[in-house]
């Protein structure tokens, strides 16, 4: 689907607000990092975050950040 | 969920702690190290908050490094912007210490405030001075799927049930923040700022949008499939 259709309609699937997105980043990031299975459950705190992150560009942008920052500080 | 009551970080962004308790998780110890030095008082607590300040500036200039190519108009140099964001993310992550609950290692939580708080200072930034486009601006740029011209009369039934939608199915409020924000790329912190909202506020409002635009495609049999699940 189109870049800007997507932004416009969102994911379509529950999400997080901002705030608790922001809250639950880290956390998200390490077992990224740690190449753990994110809870994928449709309803699950994870798959949340994950739609949120599809959904907000802004976060979105911040989790990149943040998932690089915490990997090369980390090597 | 069961989060902690909210207050405003610098960025005026809400923070809470995380949903998840690490029971089964012993806090490693680093963050251990750093709960208790900062959790102190005298000389060895202004060490830590030096330290740590200096772990947040350093996070604040990473952001800034991996993120100014988005703004290719900015120049010079934006140390500035990187202390401010450090300060400020040093005084969100101090008021909200008791809120780290070790589901993350520390540094990786405190990286998460410094993040923040460049981003948003960037995007700001960025849009210093700029007016905000809030009538659409975007349609052109949709691509055509490019499968025939079956594809290219859906595709074009979609753009207008959209159109329609955004007309007529939203509020004015509604369609201003969404189109705004999904069509004029207008980081949704700066809009923030302009309408004398929140970032959290606006985003309800943005999901709210989506919800009605769906239903109204639904509504017309359009309804695209941007994932295999249901409607939040």
């Amino acid at each position: 689907m189109d870049e800007r259709l997507r932004r416009l309609l969102g994911p379509g699937r529950p999400e997080l607000t901002c705030e608790e997105c922001f809250a639950e980043l880290p956390r998200y990031v390490e077992l990224e990092l740690e190449g753990k299975e994110h809870d994928s459950g449709s309803d699950s705190l994870d798959a949340r975050m994950q739609a949120h992150l599809e959904g907000c560009a802004a976060c979105g942008e911040e989790h990149a950040v943040l998932r690089e920052l915490a990997l090369e500080t980390r090597e | 969920m069961d989060v902690l009551p909210t207050e405003k970080a610098g960025s005026g962004f809400q923070v809470r702690a995380s949903a998840v308790t690490p029971d089964a998780r012993v806090l490693d110890a680093e963050s251990r190290a750093w709960l208790r030095d900062l959790s102190g008082d005298g000389p060895a607590r202004d060490d830590a908050v030096a330290r740590l300040h200096s772990l947040l500036l350093r996070a604040a200039r990473y952001t800034l490094s991996r993120r100014r190519a988005a703004f290719p108009h900015l120049r010079g140099d934006l140390e500035e912007v990187a202390l401010e964001a450090a300060d400020d993310a040093l005084v969100a992550l101090l008021t909200r210490l008791d809120s780290f609950r070790g589901a993350s290692r520390f540094t990786t939580w405190a990286y998460g405030f410094a993040v923040l708080e460049t981003s948003v200072k960037l995007r700001r930034l960025a849009w210093q001075g700029r007016e905000i486009p809030l009538e659409p601006e975007g349609w052109l740029s949709f691509a055509d799927p490019g499968t025939g011209p079956a594809g290219t009369l859906e595709h074009g039934e979609l753009l207008d049930a959209l159109k329609d939608g955004i007309e007529h199915a939203l509020t004015p409020h509604q369609r201003e923040v969404l189109v705004a924000v999904a069509l004029n790329d207008v980081p949704i912190d700066v809009l923030a700022e302009r309408l004398g909202s929140t970032r959290g506020a606006l985003y309800k409002t943005i999901h709210d949008a989506r919800r009605r635009l769906r239903a109204h495609l639904d509504e017309n049999d359009l309804t695209p499939h941007t994932s295999p699940e249901g409607d939040a």
